[in-house]
């Protein structure tokens, strides 16, 4: 069960309000994305925690429903 | 409550100074972001482990529990969890992923 782009964007939008989120479909199977995140959220932690925050985001679902997600994330400005 | 999984891989990262948990093998990567960090830490002349999640469906799930992160590869520096593909490829494309190896005292022979 693939996910759509929407999903992926609301999952991300609750967790950080303030996020400028961009999704990419990379292969139109629904499980291939590339997204960037812009969140105040990100300001001084390293990338590592900031793909850790992404990630709980989504609940659970990278990984198994979605695929593949690369990911850049950072604060704004 | 110790978790023999767990004792296994940070003996792996302990034992290693570069160790890349990974989908298949250095020679025979089977998975695009997989064989992207390879070609990275071959490119620098990275002398790393690679370990295949795919033959140890326990090291498979353990390693994304023991990382707070849920895909592969992983790659560790010195027992530390350095990123995915993604940050990998970040940090190389910054200069990053050099300075760090360098500082951990891991050999780099080309600069890339």
């Amino acid at each position: 069960m693939a996910m759509q782009p929407a999903e992926i964007e609301a999952l991300i939008k609750a967790a950080l309000p303030d996020a400028q989120i961009t999704i990419e479909d990379l292969a139109g199977d629904g499980d291939h994305y590339a997204a960037t995140v812009v969140s105040e959220v990100f300001r001084g932690k390293s990338r590592v925690q900031q793909h850790q925050i992404v990630y709980a985001a989504l609940r659970g679902r990278m990984g198994g429903e979605l695929h593949a997600l690369a990911l850049q994330t950072s604060a704004p400005g | 409550m110790t978790n023999p999984t767990f004792e296994r891989i940070e003996a792996d990262i302990k034992a290693n100074p570069v160790v890349l948990f990974m989908k298949g093998t250095p020679v025979f990567p089977q998975c695009g972001f997989s064989a992207r960090v390879v070609q990275i830490l071959s490119h620098l002349g990275v002398p790393f482990k690679g370990v295949n999640v795919l033959e140890d469906a326990e090291i498979r799930e353990g390693i994304k529990a023991y990382a707070n992160w849920p895909t592969i590869p992983q790659l560790y520096v010195n027992g530390e969890f350095v990123g995915g593909c993604d940050i990998v490829m970040e940090m190389f494309q910054a200069g990053e992923l050099q300075s760090l190896l360098k500082e951990k005292g891991v050999p780099v022979s080309a600069e890339g």
